[in-house]
C-alpha cells in the first residue's frame, strides 16, 4: 500500500492541503458551499516554525497505537489504511492521546476524525497529494 | 504629504460569495497585496502593489479571485496615452531611469505571424511522422565544404566538435542570480533529459550543476563573472556574449540584493555588491579583437569545444555577422529585439534593435552570398513562442533556436514583467529562499521536457506536411514560406514570396 510522504523542502506553508482535505471530506460538490463561513475539519495540518514547514497526516503505522488504544473497536487497519468506523466510535478520544503524530482530531460529529487516504470520500485518491502546488506531498 | 501620482494598473477583485477566507492568497503574495482583516472578519486586498503575476489566482481553491485592469481612466488621448503619462509622473517623482523586465510589450510587427508554411498536395506526398522516421537532430558548428569518403566509400566525419541537439531548440542564457537556483536546476535537468543545451548566462556555473556539463553552454560576458579554467572546462560549448536583444549596446546590472552567498561564490564577487557588466567588452573593439578572445578561449580548452558569439539584432547585423563568421567562431547567436531580460532600461528595451525575423533573413542571405554560410551555424532567439515559429525560423535559415521566455512560462512565469523587483512569486526571478522553494525543479524540469517534446511532435507534423523528413532539408528552404500582408520591401528582406505568388 502506498503511503503519503511529505517533502519539507518543498512545502510552501500555503495550507492549501488543509482546505482541500476539509472540502474532500465535506460531501459538498462546491468548495464555497463546503467551506464558506464554516469550521474547517481537516485531517492534515501544516506544522510550521520559522522557515520550516510540513504537512502532518496519519502515517498509517505498521503497529498503530490508535488501533490498540481504541476502546470500542472503531479503529481498524484495512489494506494498509487505518480506518475509523464512525458508528462504533464513542468519542472517548483515547486515540487522539495515543497518536504520536497528533494526526487524529475530534470531528464535528463527535467521532474521531483522521486521514483515510480519501478512499472513502469523493476523492478516491489522496486529494492533498493531487492539489499540492509544489509536489511537497507525495504518494509512494 | 505630497500628492500621490501613483495609480495601480491592476485591480484585484474578490468574489465574496466564493471566498472561503483560507488565506492562501495572503501566504502566497510576496507583494503583500492580500491580508486578513480581523476587524472585518474577512480577506481584504490592496491592489496598489499588485503586479498581476496571477499567483493568487492560480492557487485560490475557490476560484474567487480575478485581476482586472483598473477601470479608472485618464481622458482618452491617442498621443499622451496612460502609459506615457504615468511614465512622466514616475520619473518626475523618482528622477531615475525607468526599468522593465522581459521582452518589449509594445505592438511592433511580429513577422512570424505574417509568414505561412507550405504543405504537400497530390504531386508530392506528405509524410506521416507517426509511421515513418523523422529526423529532427541537428549539429551546430563548422560544416565541411565537401563530403569526403574513405577507400571503402564511407563518409568521413570531418565535423569539428559539433554540438548535437536532438531537436533544434536550446534554452538561452539566463544567469544564476537573475534566476533562481531551482530555475537553473530545472533548465539543466530538462536539457540533459532532452539531449539539448541550456546556457549558464553570465553569472558563472554553480558547483552543483557541473554534472550537467555536457548539456551546458558556459557564457563569457563583459563582466566575466565566474569565468575560470574549470568553468570553461565544465561546459560543452562556450558563448561570448557581445549583446542581448532586449538591451543592445548596454551592459547589465544585477542589484546587490540578489548577490546572496551562493550567487556571490558562483560569480566570484563579494556578497551584496552590485554585479555590473560593462556595455562593451573592454578588450574587444574590432573583429580582430574578437578573434583573439575566440582563440584565447579555444586555446584554454585545448580546442575541444565550439565557441558561440552572441549578438543583439541591430541595424547592420549582416555585416557584423559576416565579421564574426571570419573570427573563428563556430556558431553565431542572434537575439532579436523582442527578447527578454531580467532588467533593462525601458526606453532601450522598447526602442533599440530590430526584429529577429528580418535579422535572420539578412544574415543568412549575406553569409550565403559571401560563401561562408557553412563556416558557422546560426542560432536565433528573441521571442520564439511556439513550434511554428521554430519551423519558420529554420526555413528562413536558422540552424536552431534559443528559447528563454517560453521556458520561463513553462516554469510558471506569467509575464508580469517585474523580475527587477526580485520578488518573483513563482520562485523564478528571485533569490529569496522562501520564494525560491516555490519552484520544485522536479516539477519544473518535467514541464520543460513536456514543452519541448510537444514542440518536437508539432515540428515533425509540419515537416511531414511539407513532405520533408529531415530538419536539414527544411533549413533555409524559403520556398516553404509565403508572406501575408507584407509589403514588397519586407518580402525582399525576408526572401519569401507573397501568398498566392
Amino acid at each position: 500500500m502506498k503511503k503519503i510522504y511529505v517533502q519539507e523542502e518543498w512545502c510552501l506553508k500555503c495550507r492549501l492541503c488543509e482546505y482541500i482535505c476539509a472540502y474532500a471530506n465535506s460531501g459538498f460538490k462546491d468548495i464555497a458551499a463546503a467551506l464558506k463561513d464554516k469550521p474547517i475539519n481537516t485531517r492534515i495540518t501544516v506544522e510550521e516554525s520559522g522557515r520550516i514547514s510540513y504537512a502532518v497526516s496519519c502515517r498509517h503505522c505498521d503497529e498503530p497505537s490508535c488501533v490498540k488504544s481504541c476502546i470500542s473497536g472503531a479503529l481498524e487497519k484495512v489494506d494498509g489504511v487505518v480506518k475509523i468506523d464512525k458508528d462504533k466510535c464513542v468519542g472517548c478520544f483515547t486515540c487522539v492521546l495515543a497518536c504520536p503524530y497528533g494526526a487524529i482530531a475530534a470531528g464535528e460529529d463527535g467521532a474521531a476524525m483522521k486521514c483515510e487516504l480519501c478512499v472513502e470520500n469523493s476523492g478516491g485518491s489522496p486529494m492533498c497529494v493531487k492539489y499540492c502546488p509544489n509536489r511537497a506531498i507525495i504518494l509512494e | 504629504m505630497p500628492i500621490n501620482y501613483d495609480d495601480n494598473i491592476y485591480e484585484v477583485t474578490r468574489d465574496r460569495e466564493r471566498c472561503i477566507d483560507c488565506r492562501v492568497c495572503e501566504r502566497q503574495c510576496a507583494n503583500l497585496v492580500h491580508a486578513y482583516s480581523s476587524e472585518l472578519g474577512r480577506m481584504t486586498s490592496d491592489s496598489m502593489s499588485c503586479v498581476d503575476c496571477q499567483r493568487c489566482v492560480s492557487l485560490c481553491p475557490a476560484r474567487a479571485l480575478k485581476i482586472i485592469k483598473n477601470p479608472n481612466v485618464y481622458r482618452d488621448n491617442a498621443n499622451w496615452n496612460d502609459a506615457a503619462i504615468k511614465s512622466v509622473y514616475k520619473q518626475a517623482g523618482s528622477g531615475g531611469v525607468l526599468l522593465s523586465s522581459m521582452g518589449t510589450p509594445e505592438p511592433y510587427p511580429v513577422y512570424w505571424d505574417r509568414i505561412l508554411v507550405n504543405a504537400s498536395q497530390v504531386t508530392n506526398p506528405s509524410i506521416d511522422p507517426l509511421r515513418e522516421p523523422m529526423e529532427t537532430r541537428v549539429a551546430l558548428g563548422v560544416k565541411p565544404q565537401n563530403a569526403e569518403r574513405n577507400g571503402r566509400g564511407e563518409l568521413i566525419n570531418t565535423l569539428r566538435n559539433p554540438m548535437v541537439l536532438s531537436v533544434p531548440i536550446m534554452f538561452s542564457a539566463m544567469s544564476y542570480g537573475s534566476i533562481s537556483y531551482n530555475a537553473h536546476k530545472s533548465l539543466a535537468a530538462a536539457a540533459e533529459k532532452l539531449g539539448i543545451f541550456y546556457n549558464t548566462g553570465e553569472g558563472g556555473l554553480h558547483k552543483d550543476f557541473y554534472r550537467y556539463g555536457k548539456n551546458t553552454i558556459v557564457q563569457v560576458a563583459s563582466g566575466r563573472f565566474g569565468v575560470f579554467k574549470e568553468y570553461l572546462d565544465a561546459g560543452a560549448a562556450i558563448e561570448i556574449k557581445m549583446g542581448q536583444g532586449a538591451k543592445p549596446g548596454i551592459g547589465g546590472h544585477l542589484p546587490g540584493e540578489k548577490i546572496v552567498e551562493d550567487v556571490s561564490r558562483t560569480r566570484m564577487i563579494p556578497m551584496g555588491t552590485d554585479a555590473i557588466s560593462p556595455a562593451p567588452h573592454h578588450d574587444i573593439y574590432s573583429i580582430e579583437d574578437l578573434r583573439q578572445l575566440v582563440f584565447s578561449l579555444k586555446e584554454a580548452v585545448n580546442y575541444s569545444k565550439p565557441v558561440i558569439v552572441k549578438i543583439a539584432a541591430v541595424h547592420n547585423v549582416a555585416a557584423i555577422a559576416s565579421g564574426i563568421a571570419r573570427s573563428g567562431a563556430d556558431v553565431i547567436a542572434i537575439d532579436g529585439f523582442r527578447g527578454g531580460t531580467g532588467a533593462a532600461p525601458t526606453r532601450i528595451r522598447d526602442n533599440v534593435g530590430i526584429p529577429i525575423e528580418l535579422a535572420l533573413a539578412c544574415v543568412d542571405e549575406r553569409l550565403r552570398g559571401e560563401g561562408i554560410r557553412n563556416e558557422v551555424s546560426l542560432v536565433v532567439g528573441g521571442s520564439i513562442r511556439n513550434s511554428a515559429d521554430v519551423v519558420k525560423a529554420i526555413a528562413l535559415g536558422a540552424d536552431a533556436v534559443y528559447v528563454a521566455t517560453g521556458a520561463l512560462l513553462a516554469l510558471g512565469c506569467h509575464l508580469c514583467r517585474s523580475c527587477h523587483l526580485g520578488k518573483c512569486n513563482w520562485g523564478i526571478a528571485t533569490q529569496n529562499p522562501e520564494l525560491v522553494k516555490r519552484l520544485n525543479p522536479e516539477v519544473g524540469s518535467e514541464r520543460l521536457v513536456n514543452l519541448v517534446t510537444a514542440w518536437k511532435h508539432e515540428i515533425e507534423e509540419m515537416m511531414g506536411g511539407m513532405g520533408i523528413n529531415s530538419i536539414e532539408a527544411l533549413k533555409g528552404n524559403r520556398l516553404m514560406l509565403r508572406g501575408i500582408g507584407l509589403n514588397r520591401k519586407e518580402l525582399d528582406i525576408l526572401g519569401v514570396k507573397h501568398a498566392g505568388e
